[in-house]
Protein backbone atom coordinates (compact mmCIF):
# COMPACT_ATOMS: atom_id res chain seq x y z
CA UNK A 1 0.00 0.00 0.00
CA UNK A 2 1.73 3.05 -0.91
CA UNK A 3 0.43 6.70 0.25
CA UNK A 4 1.75 10.02 -1.57
CA UNK A 5 1.69 13.33 -0.46
CA UNK A 6 -1.74 14.39 -0.40
CA UNK A 7 -2.87 11.11 1.54
CA UNK A 8 -0.03 12.03 4.30
CA UNK A 9 -1.22 15.90 4.31
CA UNK A 10 -5.23 14.61 4.82
CA UNK A 11 -4.19 12.13 7.47
CA UNK A 12 -1.91 14.68 9.30
CA UNK A 13 -5.11 17.34 8.70
CA UNK A 14 -7.23 14.43 10.30
CA UNK A 15 -4.95 14.00 13.52
CA UNK A 16 -5.03 18.29 13.56
CA UNK A 17 -1.10 17.93 13.51
CA UNK A 18 1.61 19.76 11.67
CA UNK A 19 4.14 18.62 9.86
CA UNK A 20 7.35 20.34 8.72
CA UNK A 21 7.05 20.13 5.09
CA UNK A 22 10.51 19.30 4.63
CA UNK A 23 9.77 16.18 6.19
CA UNK A 24 6.73 14.48 4.22
CA UNK A 25 8.79 12.46 2.19
CA UNK A 26 10.24 10.84 4.39
CA UNK A 27 6.55 10.38 6.52
CA UNK A 28 5.36 9.37 2.97
CA UNK A 29 7.96 6.70 2.31
CA UNK A 30 7.85 5.37 6.56
CA UNK A 31 4.08 4.88 6.53
CA UNK A 32 3.82 3.49 2.92
CA UNK A 33 6.37 1.04 4.52
CA UNK A 34 4.63 0.57 7.82
CA UNK A 35 1.13 -0.62 5.48
CA UNK A 36 3.29 -3.12 3.60
CA UNK A 37 4.19 -4.95 6.56
CA UNK A 38 0.16 -4.04 7.74
CA UNK A 39 -0.66 -5.71 4.07
CA UNK A 40 0.62 -9.14 5.45
CA UNK A 41 -2.65 -9.12 7.38
CA UNK A 42 -4.91 -10.03 4.58
CA UNK A 43 -3.87 -13.61 3.88
CA UNK A 44 -4.96 -14.52 6.95
CA UNK A 45 -8.34 -16.34 6.74
CA UNK A 46 -10.69 -14.87 9.52
CA UNK A 47 -13.86 -15.41 7.63
CA UNK A 48 -15.32 -16.51 10.74
CA UNK A 49 -13.12 -15.20 13.72
CA UNK A 50 -15.01 -12.68 15.98
CA UNK A 51 -12.94 -9.73 16.21
CA UNK A 52 -11.05 -9.31 19.55
CA UNK A 53 -11.10 -5.64 21.48
CA UNK A 54 -10.28 -6.72 24.95
CA UNK A 55 -7.90 -9.51 26.10
CA UNK A 56 -9.81 -10.67 29.20
CA UNK A 57 -13.08 -11.13 27.37
CA UNK A 58 -14.25 -8.91 30.34
CA UNK A 59 -17.62 -6.87 30.89
CA UNK A 60 -17.19 -3.06 31.80
CA UNK A 61 -17.48 -2.55 35.33
CA UNK A 62 -21.04 -0.18 36.41
CA UNK A 63 -20.09 2.02 39.58
CA UNK A 64 -23.21 4.12 41.08
CA UNK A 65 -23.34 7.41 39.75
CA UNK A 66 -22.00 9.76 42.84
CA UNK A 67 -19.46 12.36 43.10
CA UNK A 68 -15.87 11.00 44.61
CA UNK A 69 -13.79 13.55 44.01
CA UNK A 70 -13.71 17.41 45.15
CA UNK A 71 -13.52 20.16 43.78
CA UNK A 72 -10.02 20.25 41.71
CA UNK A 73 -10.01 23.22 39.57
CA UNK A 74 -7.35 25.15 40.60
CA UNK A 75 -5.12 21.98 40.82
CA UNK A 76 -5.81 20.96 37.47
CA UNK A 77 -5.75 24.38 35.87
CA UNK A 78 -2.10 25.04 37.67
CA UNK A 79 -0.58 23.09 34.75
CA UNK A 80 -2.79 24.54 32.05
CA UNK A 81 -0.96 26.75 29.43
CA UNK A 82 -3.52 29.71 29.78
CA UNK A 83 -6.08 30.58 31.72
CA UNK A 84 -8.21 33.57 33.64
CA UNK A 85 -10.86 33.49 36.02
CA UNK A 86 -10.59 29.43 35.95
CA UNK A 87 -11.70 29.63 32.46
CA UNK A 88 -9.15 27.69 29.74
CA UNK A 89 -7.93 30.69 27.54
CA UNK A 90 -7.62 29.85 23.55
CA UNK A 91 -7.88 31.92 20.18
CA UNK A 92 -10.92 33.57 19.54
CA UNK A 93 -13.26 30.87 18.07
CA UNK A 94 -16.58 33.40 17.34
CA UNK A 95 -15.83 36.56 15.85
CA UNK B 1 25.17 -2.29 49.28
CA UNK B 2 23.99 -1.44 45.98
CA UNK B 3 24.82 -5.46 45.39
CA UNK B 4 22.35 -6.91 47.97
CA UNK B 5 18.78 -8.22 47.31
CA UNK B 6 15.79 -6.29 48.15
CA UNK B 7 15.25 -8.95 51.28
CA UNK B 8 19.14 -8.61 52.13
CA UNK B 9 18.56 -4.92 52.53
CA UNK B 10 15.56 -5.04 53.93
CA UNK B 11 17.32 -7.43 56.85
CA UNK B 12 20.06 -5.69 57.47
CA UNK B 13 17.99 -1.83 57.82
CA UNK B 14 15.79 -3.81 60.32
CA UNK B 15 18.84 -5.07 62.28
CA UNK B 16 20.51 -1.40 62.50
CA UNK B 17 23.39 -2.00 59.91
CA UNK B 18 22.40 1.11 57.89
CA UNK B 19 20.16 3.14 57.56
CA UNK B 20 17.30 3.75 54.49
CA UNK B 21 18.89 7.65 54.26
CA UNK B 22 22.55 5.92 54.20
CA UNK B 23 21.58 3.34 51.80
CA UNK B 24 19.53 6.02 49.67
CA UNK B 25 22.87 8.50 49.77
CA UNK B 26 24.73 5.52 48.35
CA UNK B 27 22.67 5.07 45.68
CA UNK B 28 22.25 9.42 45.33
CA UNK B 29 26.22 9.32 44.88
CA UNK B 30 26.41 6.77 42.64
CA UNK B 31 23.70 8.35 40.60
CA UNK B 32 25.56 11.33 40.68
CA UNK B 33 29.23 9.56 39.43
CA UNK B 34 27.19 7.09 36.70
CA UNK B 35 23.92 8.54 35.52
CA UNK B 36 26.17 11.64 33.40
CA UNK B 37 27.28 8.61 30.81
CA UNK B 38 24.22 6.60 31.20
CA UNK B 39 21.48 9.20 30.70
CA UNK B 40 18.85 6.87 32.31
CA UNK B 41 16.82 9.13 35.08
CA UNK B 42 16.34 12.42 33.49
CA UNK B 43 14.33 13.93 36.67
CA UNK B 44 16.50 12.68 39.72
CA UNK B 45 14.43 13.77 43.31
CA UNK B 46 17.41 13.54 45.73
CA UNK B 47 15.96 15.81 48.32
CA UNK B 48 12.53 13.73 47.91
CA UNK B 49 14.21 10.46 48.24
CA UNK B 50 16.18 12.03 51.32
CA UNK B 51 12.49 12.41 53.26
CA UNK B 52 11.30 9.26 52.07
CA UNK B 53 14.07 7.35 53.56
CA UNK B 54 13.48 9.43 56.65
CA UNK B 55 10.31 8.30 57.18
CA UNK B 56 11.11 4.69 56.24
CA UNK B 57 13.72 5.07 59.10
CA UNK B 58 11.15 6.21 61.30
CA UNK B 59 9.01 3.50 60.29
CA UNK B 60 11.37 0.96 60.67
CA UNK B 61 12.45 1.91 64.40
CA UNK B 62 8.81 1.54 65.02
CA UNK B 63 8.82 -1.69 64.35
CA UNK B 64 6.15 -1.23 61.74
CA UNK B 65 8.64 -2.48 58.32
CA UNK B 66 6.74 -4.26 55.72
CA UNK B 67 9.44 -5.96 52.83
CA UNK B 68 10.04 -2.79 50.81
CA UNK B 69 10.17 -0.29 53.91
CA UNK B 70 13.49 1.90 52.64
CA UNK B 71 14.29 0.26 49.39
CA UNK B 72 15.24 3.25 46.84
CA UNK B 73 13.75 2.65 43.64
CA UNK B 74 13.45 4.35 40.67
CA UNK B 75 9.86 5.39 38.63
CA UNK B 76 9.45 4.83 34.73
CA UNK B 77 8.58 8.68 33.40
CA UNK B 78 5.64 7.88 32.37
CA UNK B 79 3.79 7.07 35.57
CA UNK B 80 2.52 10.18 37.05
CA UNK B 81 4.24 11.37 40.24
CA UNK B 82 2.63 14.39 42.46
CA UNK B 83 4.43 17.40 42.05
CA UNK B 84 6.95 16.10 40.24
CA UNK B 85 7.98 16.18 36.71
CA UNK B 86 5.80 13.69 34.44
CA UNK B 87 7.31 13.87 30.62
CA UNK B 88 7.00 10.77 29.26
CA UNK B 89 9.69 11.28 27.52
CA UNK B 90 8.05 13.98 25.47
CA UNK B 91 8.71 17.52 24.92
CA UNK B 92 4.46 17.42 24.95
CA UNK B 93 4.59 16.87 28.88
CA UNK B 94 8.00 18.79 29.21
CA UNK B 95 6.82 21.41 31.75
CA UNK B 96 3.78 18.99 32.87
CA UNK B 97 3.95 18.89 36.95
CA UNK B 98 1.87 15.97 37.98
CA UNK B 99 -1.21 16.73 39.82
CA UNK B 100 -1.77 13.54 41.61
CA UNK B 101 0.04 10.30 41.63
CA UNK B 102 -0.35 6.92 39.31
CA UNK B 103 -1.43 3.76 41.65
CA UNK B 104 1.21 2.09 41.13
CA UNK B 105 3.46 5.20 42.56
CA UNK B 106 0.82 5.40 45.52
CA UNK B 107 1.25 1.86 46.16
CA UNK B 108 4.82 1.58 46.18
CA UNK B 109 5.13 4.82 48.77
CA UNK B 110 2.86 3.12 50.83
CA UNK B 111 4.85 0.11 50.94
CA UNK B 112 7.84 2.17 52.00
CA UNK B 113 10.07 2.54 49.06
CA UNK B 114 11.98 5.79 48.36
CA UNK B 115 11.90 7.25 44.92
CA UNK B 116 15.32 8.20 43.56
CA UNK B 117 13.53 9.35 40.70
CA UNK B 118 12.23 9.49 36.75
CA UNK B 119 13.42 7.28 34.29
CA UNK B 120 14.55 7.87 30.51
CA UNK B 121 12.20 6.10 28.27
CA UNK B 122 11.20 6.45 24.32
CA UNK B 123 8.54 9.20 23.64
CA UNK B 124 5.37 7.99 25.03
CA UNK B 125 6.59 4.07 25.45
CA UNK B 126 6.55 4.03 21.69
CA UNK B 127 9.96 2.68 20.63
CA UNK B 128 12.53 -0.41 20.98
CA UNK B 129 15.70 1.29 21.52
CA UNK B 130 15.58 4.38 24.33
CA UNK B 131 16.21 6.70 21.17
CA UNK B 132 13.27 8.70 20.63
CA UNK B 133 13.00 10.10 24.23
CA UNK B 134 12.77 13.99 23.82
CA UNK B 135 16.13 13.76 26.59
CA UNK B 136 18.32 11.44 24.27
CA UNK B 137 18.98 8.02 23.89
CA UNK B 138 19.94 5.68 27.15
CA UNK B 139 23.32 3.72 26.69
CA UNK B 140 23.62 0.27 27.40
CA UNK B 141 25.65 -0.20 31.00
CA UNK B 142 27.33 -3.37 29.26
CA UNK B 143 28.31 -1.17 26.16
CA UNK B 144 28.13 2.34 25.94
CA UNK B 145 27.89 2.82 22.22
CA UNK B 146 24.32 -0.10 22.02
CA UNK B 147 20.79 0.67 23.23
CA UNK B 148 19.40 -0.55 26.45
CA UNK B 149 16.37 -1.21 24.51
CA UNK B 150 12.90 0.04 24.85
CA UNK B 151 10.99 1.33 25.96
CA UNK B 152 11.63 1.07 29.63
CA UNK B 153 15.15 1.68 29.01
CA UNK B 154 16.02 3.82 31.57
CA UNK B 155 15.02 2.08 34.48
CA UNK B 156 16.47 -1.11 32.93
CA UNK B 157 20.19 0.80 32.59
CA UNK B 158 19.38 2.20 36.40
CA UNK B 159 18.42 -1.62 37.87
CA UNK B 160 22.17 -2.76 35.57
CA UNK B 161 23.96 0.13 36.18
CA UNK B 162 22.95 -0.59 40.18
CA UNK B 163 22.09 3.12 40.27
CA UNK B 164 18.71 1.91 42.04
CA UNK B 165 17.74 -1.25 43.42
CA UNK B 166 14.97 -1.55 41.21
CA UNK B 167 12.45 0.39 38.99
CA UNK B 168 9.19 0.21 37.28
CA UNK B 169 8.56 -0.34 33.81
CA UNK B 170 4.91 -0.58 31.19
CA UNK B 171 4.93 -2.98 28.63
CA UNK B 172 2.59 -2.46 25.67
CA UNK B 173 4.34 -4.62 23.15
CA UNK B 174 7.97 -5.61 24.60
CA UNK B 175 8.73 -2.42 26.70
CA UNK B 176 9.24 -4.17 29.68
CA UNK B 177 10.69 -7.83 28.37
CA UNK B 178 13.10 -6.30 25.52
CA UNK B 179 15.53 -3.88 27.64
CA UNK B 180 15.55 -6.13 30.88
CA UNK B 181 16.77 -8.72 28.14
CA UNK B 182 19.17 -6.41 26.51
CA UNK B 183 20.22 -4.68 29.50
CA UNK B 184 20.52 -8.36 31.58
CA UNK B 185 18.02 -7.96 34.51
CA UNK B 186 14.80 -9.46 35.63
CA UNK B 187 11.52 -7.89 33.86
CA UNK B 188 8.29 -8.97 34.21
CA UNK B 189 5.22 -8.12 32.25
CA UNK B 190 1.92 -9.06 34.24
CA UNK B 191 -1.00 -10.29 33.16
CA UNK B 192 -3.56 -7.37 31.53
CA UNK B 193 -5.41 -6.04 34.04
CA UNK B 194 -3.31 -7.29 37.28
CA UNK B 195 -1.68 -3.95 37.79
CA UNK B 196 -4.04 -0.45 37.68
CA UNK B 197 -3.31 1.56 34.47
CA UNK B 198 -4.61 4.38 36.67
CA UNK B 199 -2.21 7.30 35.87
CA UNK B 200 0.26 5.22 33.77
CA UNK B 201 0.25 7.48 30.69
CA UNK B 202 -1.75 5.68 28.03
CA UNK B 203 -0.45 4.56 24.86
CA UNK B 204 -2.44 1.40 23.67
CA UNK B 205 -5.03 0.86 26.47
CA UNK B 206 -5.91 -2.92 25.56
CA UNK B 207 -1.87 -3.51 25.80
CA UNK B 208 -0.69 -1.59 27.72
CA UNK B 209 0.57 -2.75 31.70
CA UNK B 210 2.74 -2.20 34.26
CA UNK B 211 5.40 -4.37 36.02
CA UNK B 212 8.19 -4.79 37.99
CA UNK B 213 12.26 -4.21 36.86
CA UNK B 214 14.50 -5.93 38.95
CA UNK B 215 17.53 -7.94 39.75
CA UNK B 216 16.19 -10.96 40.10
CA UNK B 217 12.74 -13.15 40.12
CA UNK B 218 13.31 -12.97 44.24
CA UNK B 219 12.88 -8.92 44.43
CA UNK B 220 10.15 -9.03 41.24
CA UNK B 221 8.17 -11.04 43.82
CA UNK B 222 8.15 -8.65 46.34
CA UNK B 223 7.64 -5.37 43.73
CA UNK B 224 5.08 -7.03 41.74
CA UNK B 225 3.50 -7.76 45.90
CA UNK B 226 2.79 -3.76 46.04
CA UNK B 227 2.30 -3.40 42.73
CA UNK B 228 -0.88 -5.71 42.32
CA UNK B 229 -4.06 -5.47 42.33
CA UNK B 230 -7.62 -4.48 42.41
CA UNK B 231 -8.28 -0.29 41.71
CA UNK B 232 -11.73 0.83 40.96
CA UNK B 233 -10.19 3.85 39.14
CA UNK B 234 -9.02 1.55 36.38
CA UNK B 235 -11.94 0.19 34.76
CA UNK B 236 -9.87 -2.62 32.97
CA UNK B 237 -8.14 -3.38 36.24
CA UNK B 238 -8.81 -7.28 37.23
CA UNK B 239 -10.99 -7.99 40.52
CA UNK B 240 -9.05 -11.19 41.47
CA UNK B 241 -7.22 -12.14 44.52
CA UNK B 242 -3.50 -11.40 44.96
CA UNK B 243 -1.50 -14.42 45.46
CA UNK B 244 1.49 -14.56 47.98
CA UNK B 245 3.97 -14.32 45.24
CA UNK B 246 7.32 -14.90 47.20
CA UNK B 247 5.63 -17.78 49.20
CA UNK B 248 5.81 -20.40 46.05
CA UNK B 249 9.02 -19.23 44.61
CA UNK B 250 11.04 -22.49 45.30
CA UNK B 251 8.06 -24.82 44.41
CA UNK B 252 9.67 -28.03 42.56
CA UNK B 253 9.34 -27.49 38.94
CA UNK B 254 9.66 -31.81 38.22
CA UNK B 255 7.10 -32.50 35.67
CA UNK B 256 6.58 -29.09 35.13
CA UNK B 257 5.71 -28.89 31.08
CA UNK B 258 7.44 -26.29 28.71
CA UNK B 259 6.47 -25.83 25.56
CA UNK B 260 8.52 -24.89 22.81
CA UNK B 261 6.99 -22.37 20.03
CA UNK B 262 9.25 -23.91 16.77
CA UNK B 263 8.40 -20.11 15.35
CA UNK B 264 10.23 -18.36 18.34
CA UNK B 265 13.65 -20.42 17.08
CA UNK B 266 13.39 -19.94 13.62
CA UNK B 267 16.10 -18.21 10.81
CA UNK B 268 15.90 -14.43 12.42
CA UNK B 269 16.86 -16.11 15.25
CA UNK B 270 20.68 -15.32 16.18
CA UNK B 271 22.70 -18.71 16.47
CA UNK B 272 24.29 -17.47 19.40
CA UNK B 273 21.20 -16.41 21.38
CA UNK B 274 19.97 -19.43 20.49
CA UNK B 275 22.92 -21.65 21.99
CA UNK B 276 22.34 -19.34 25.07
CA UNK B 277 18.55 -20.16 25.08
CA UNK B 278 18.89 -24.22 24.94
CA UNK B 279 21.84 -23.63 27.44
CA UNK B 280 18.99 -23.07 29.87
CA UNK B 281 16.05 -24.79 28.66
CA UNK B 282 18.64 -27.79 29.33
CA UNK B 283 19.33 -26.51 32.70
CA UNK B 284 15.32 -27.05 33.06
CA UNK B 285 15.50 -30.83 32.33
CA UNK B 286 18.08 -31.16 34.89
CA UNK B 287 15.68 -29.50 37.38
CA UNK B 288 12.73 -31.79 36.30
CA UNK B 289 10.92 -30.28 33.59
CA UNK B 290 9.67 -31.88 30.97
CA UNK B 291 10.16 -30.18 27.23
CA UNK B 292 7.43 -30.44 24.27
CA UNK B 293 7.82 -28.64 20.85
CA UNK B 294 4.43 -26.50 20.30
CA UNK B 295 3.41 -24.28 17.35
CA UNK B 296 1.74 -21.27 17.53
CA UNK B 297 1.42 -20.72 13.64
CA UNK B 298 -0.07 -16.80 13.96
CA UNK B 299 2.96 -15.84 15.59
CA UNK B 300 4.01 -14.13 11.77
CA UNK B 301 0.66 -12.04 12.25
CA UNK B 302 1.41 -10.50 15.70
CA UNK B 303 3.95 -7.57 14.42
CA UNK B 304 1.52 -6.69 11.29
CA UNK B 305 -1.87 -6.81 14.15
CA UNK B 306 0.19 -5.13 16.37
CA UNK B 307 1.14 -1.94 14.04
CA UNK B 308 -2.65 -1.43 13.52
CA UNK B 309 -4.45 -2.18 16.90
CA UNK B 310 -1.01 -0.12 18.71
CA UNK B 311 -1.07 3.02 16.72
CA UNK B 312 -5.09 3.23 16.52
CA UNK B 313 -5.44 3.24 20.39
CA UNK B 314 -2.51 5.26 20.24
CA UNK B 315 -3.73 7.87 17.76
CA UNK B 316 -7.41 8.32 20.33
CA UNK B 317 -5.41 8.24 23.38
CA UNK B 318 -2.97 10.71 21.98
CA UNK B 319 -5.80 13.39 20.80
CA UNK B 320 -5.94 14.80 24.79
CA UNK B 321 -3.02 16.56 24.04
CA UNK B 322 -4.41 19.45 22.29
CA UNK B 323 -2.44 22.61 23.99
CA UNK B 324 -5.55 23.67 25.39
CA UNK B 325 -5.60 22.19 29.36
CA UNK B 326 -1.85 20.77 30.19
CA UNK B 327 1.31 19.90 28.05
CA UNK B 328 2.81 21.92 25.34
CA UNK B 329 1.22 24.84 23.57
CA UNK B 330 3.07 26.52 20.54
CA UNK B 331 3.50 30.63 20.31
CA UNK B 332 1.08 33.14 18.70
CA UNK B 333 -1.44 30.53 17.47
CA UNK B 334 -3.80 32.70 15.04
CA UNK B 335 -6.67 30.39 15.54
CA UNK B 336 -8.09 27.34 16.94
CA UNK B 337 -6.98 25.18 14.52
CA UNK B 338 -3.26 26.67 14.40
CA UNK B 339 -3.26 26.02 18.21
CA UNK B 340 -3.82 22.30 17.92
CA UNK B 341 -2.01 21.58 14.78
CA UNK B 342 1.48 23.39 15.43
CA UNK B 343 1.18 22.44 19.38
CA UNK B 344 0.88 19.11 18.63
CA UNK B 345 3.39 19.13 15.17
CA UNK B 346 6.03 21.04 17.85
CA UNK B 347 5.33 19.09 20.68
CA UNK B 348 5.24 15.53 20.10
CA UNK B 349 8.39 13.74 18.18
CA UNK B 350 8.82 12.00 14.87
CA UNK B 351 8.21 8.39 16.17
CA UNK B 352 5.18 9.67 17.76
CA UNK B 353 4.08 11.33 15.05
CA UNK B 354 4.17 8.40 12.56
CA UNK B 355 2.27 6.02 14.85
CA UNK B 356 -0.65 9.10 15.31
CA UNK B 357 -0.73 9.27 11.13
CA UNK B 358 -1.06 5.63 10.94
CA UNK B 359 -3.76 5.23 13.51
CA UNK B 360 -5.37 7.92 12.30
CA UNK B 361 -5.46 6.33 9.06
CA UNK B 362 -6.66 2.66 9.96
CA UNK B 363 -9.64 4.55 11.55
CA UNK B 364 -10.68 6.75 9.15
CA UNK B 365 -14.11 6.49 6.76
CA UNK B 366 -13.59 3.59 4.21
CA UNK B 367 -10.58 2.00 6.02
CA UNK B 368 -11.65 0.92 9.13
CA UNK B 369 -12.80 -2.57 7.96
CA UNK B 370 -9.72 -3.49 6.14
CA UNK B 371 -7.30 -2.18 8.73
CA UNK B 372 -8.94 -2.01 12.39
CA UNK B 373 -11.37 -4.74 12.41
CA UNK B 374 -8.94 -7.08 9.98
CA UNK B 375 -6.52 -6.61 12.86
CA UNK B 376 -9.03 -7.21 16.05
CA UNK B 377 -9.75 -10.37 13.81
CA UNK B 378 -6.04 -11.52 13.85
CA UNK B 379 -5.59 -10.76 17.28
CA UNK B 380 -8.06 -12.90 18.31
CA UNK B 381 -6.47 -15.88 15.81
CA UNK B 382 -2.83 -15.12 18.30
CA UNK B 383 -4.70 -15.48 21.57
CA UNK B 384 -6.33 -18.88 20.41
CA UNK B 385 -3.01 -20.17 19.69
CA UNK B 386 -2.30 -19.60 23.01
CA UNK B 387 -5.01 -20.63 24.23
CA UNK B 388 -4.53 -24.01 22.35
CA UNK B 389 -0.60 -24.40 23.21
CA UNK B 390 -1.75 -24.23 27.59
CA UNK B 391 -3.99 -26.89 27.18
CA UNK B 392 -0.85 -28.98 26.82
CA UNK B 393 1.79 -27.17 28.94
CA UNK B 394 2.31 -25.54 31.79
CA UNK B 395 4.86 -22.25 30.01
CA UNK B 396 5.83 -21.24 27.10
CA UNK B 397 9.65 -20.54 26.38
CA UNK B 398 12.04 -19.12 24.19
CA UNK B 399 14.62 -15.79 23.68
CA UNK B 400 13.01 -12.59 24.25
CA UNK B 401 14.99 -10.92 21.15
CA UNK B 402 16.14 -11.82 18.82
CA UNK B 403 20.01 -10.34 18.90
CA UNK B 404 21.74 -8.93 21.67
CA UNK B 405 21.38 -5.09 21.89
CA UNK B 406 22.62 -3.37 19.03
CA UNK B 407 24.51 -0.34 18.19
CA UNK B 408 23.38 3.13 18.79
CA UNK B 409 21.48 4.69 15.37
CA UNK B 410 21.70 1.24 14.04
CA UNK B 411 17.77 1.15 13.59
CA UNK B 412 16.70 4.39 13.44
CA UNK B 413 16.86 5.16 9.99
CA UNK B 414 14.08 1.94 9.50
CA UNK B 415 10.65 2.12 11.68
CA UNK B 416 10.04 -1.43 9.99
CA UNK B 417 13.11 -3.02 11.06
CA UNK B 418 12.94 -1.07 14.57
CA UNK B 419 9.33 -3.07 14.99
CA UNK B 420 10.55 -6.11 14.05
CA UNK B 421 12.71 -6.48 16.96
CA UNK B 422 9.57 -7.37 19.24
CA UNK B 423 8.46 -10.06 17.17
CA UNK B 424 8.96 -12.75 20.05
CA UNK B 425 7.30 -10.20 22.68
CA UNK B 426 4.46 -8.42 20.94
CA UNK B 427 2.25 -11.89 20.83
CA UNK B 428 1.49 -12.02 24.80
CA UNK B 429 0.32 -7.92 24.58
CA UNK B 430 -1.85 -9.16 22.07
CA UNK B 431 -3.25 -12.39 23.83
CA UNK B 432 -3.09 -10.48 27.39
CA UNK B 433 -0.92 -12.63 28.89
CA UNK B 434 2.18 -12.81 31.61
CA UNK B 435 5.86 -12.64 30.92
CA UNK B 436 8.98 -12.96 32.00
CA UNK B 437 12.48 -12.51 30.81
CA UNK B 438 15.38 -13.32 32.86
CA UNK B 439 18.78 -13.35 31.59
CA UNK B 440 20.79 -16.37 30.70
CA UNK B 441 24.47 -16.90 29.31
CA UNK B 442 25.64 -13.58 27.44
CA UNK B 443 27.11 -13.70 24.03
CA UNK B 444 30.42 -11.41 23.25
CA UNK B 445 29.87 -10.05 27.12
CA UNK B 446 26.15 -8.95 26.11
CA UNK B 447 23.04 -10.24 28.16
CA UNK B 448 20.87 -11.98 26.73
CA UNK B 449 17.42 -12.72 27.65
CA UNK B 450 15.24 -15.79 28.27
CA UNK B 451 11.44 -15.32 28.14
CA UNK B 452 8.85 -17.69 30.07
CA UNK B 453 5.40 -16.45 28.80
CA UNK B 454 2.83 -17.97 31.36
CA UNK B 455 -1.12 -18.52 31.27
CA UNK B 456 -3.51 -15.58 32.45
CA UNK B 457 -2.99 -14.50 36.33
CA UNK B 458 -0.15 -17.43 36.50
CA UNK B 459 2.52 -14.54 37.83
CA UNK B 460 3.37 -16.57 40.81
CA UNK B 461 4.31 -19.82 38.30
CA UNK B 462 6.90 -17.36 36.05
CA UNK B 463 8.31 -15.59 39.06
CA UNK B 464 8.65 -19.71 40.48
CA UNK B 465 9.98 -20.83 37.40
CA UNK B 466 12.60 -17.81 36.60
CA UNK B 467 13.85 -18.38 40.94
CA UNK B 468 14.39 -22.07 40.55
CA UNK B 469 16.82 -20.80 37.54
CA UNK B 470 18.66 -17.54 39.34
CA UNK B 471 18.76 -20.03 42.51
CA UNK B 472 21.23 -22.23 40.02
CA UNK B 473 23.09 -20.12 38.07
CA UNK B 474 24.57 -16.72 38.43
CA UNK B 475 24.24 -14.78 35.51
CA UNK B 476 21.88 -12.49 37.01
CA UNK B 477 24.45 -11.80 39.17
CA UNK B 478 26.53 -10.58 36.87
CA UNK B 479 27.08 -7.12 36.60
CA UNK B 480 28.31 -4.57 33.92
CA UNK B 481 32.45 -4.13 34.02
CA UNK B 482 32.53 -0.26 35.60
CA UNK B 483 29.35 -0.65 38.00
CA UNK B 484 30.03 -3.92 40.37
Amino acid sequence: MSLDKSDVEKIAHLARMALDESHIDAYVEDLSNILDLVEQLEAANTDTIEPMSHPLHMAQRMRSDEVTEGDCREVNQAVAPKTENGLYLVPKVIE
Amino acid sequence: MHSKTIAELGAAMQAGEFSSVELTRHFIERIERLNGDLNALITPTPDQALAEAEAADRVIRSGQAGPLTGIPLVQKDIFCTQGVKTSCGSRMLDSFISPYDATVVERLKQAGTVSLGKANMDEFAMGSSNETSYYGPVRNPWDQNRVPGGSSGGSAAAVAARIAVAGTGTDTGGSIRQPAALCGITGLKPTYGRVSRFGMIAFASSLDQAGPMTRSAEDAAMLLQAMAGFDSRDSTCADQPVPDYSATLNDSLRGLKIGLPREYFDAGLDSAVAASIDGAIGLYKQLGAEVVDISLPNTALAVPTYYVVAPAECSSNLSRFDGVRFGYRCEDPKDLEDLYKRSRGEGFGAEVKRRILIGTYALSAGYYDAYYLKAQKTRHLISDDFKRAFETVDVIMGPTTPTTAFALGEKTDDPVTMYLNDIYTIAANLAGLPGISIPVQPVNGLPVGLQIIGNYFTEGKLLNVAHRLQAETDWHLQTAEGFA
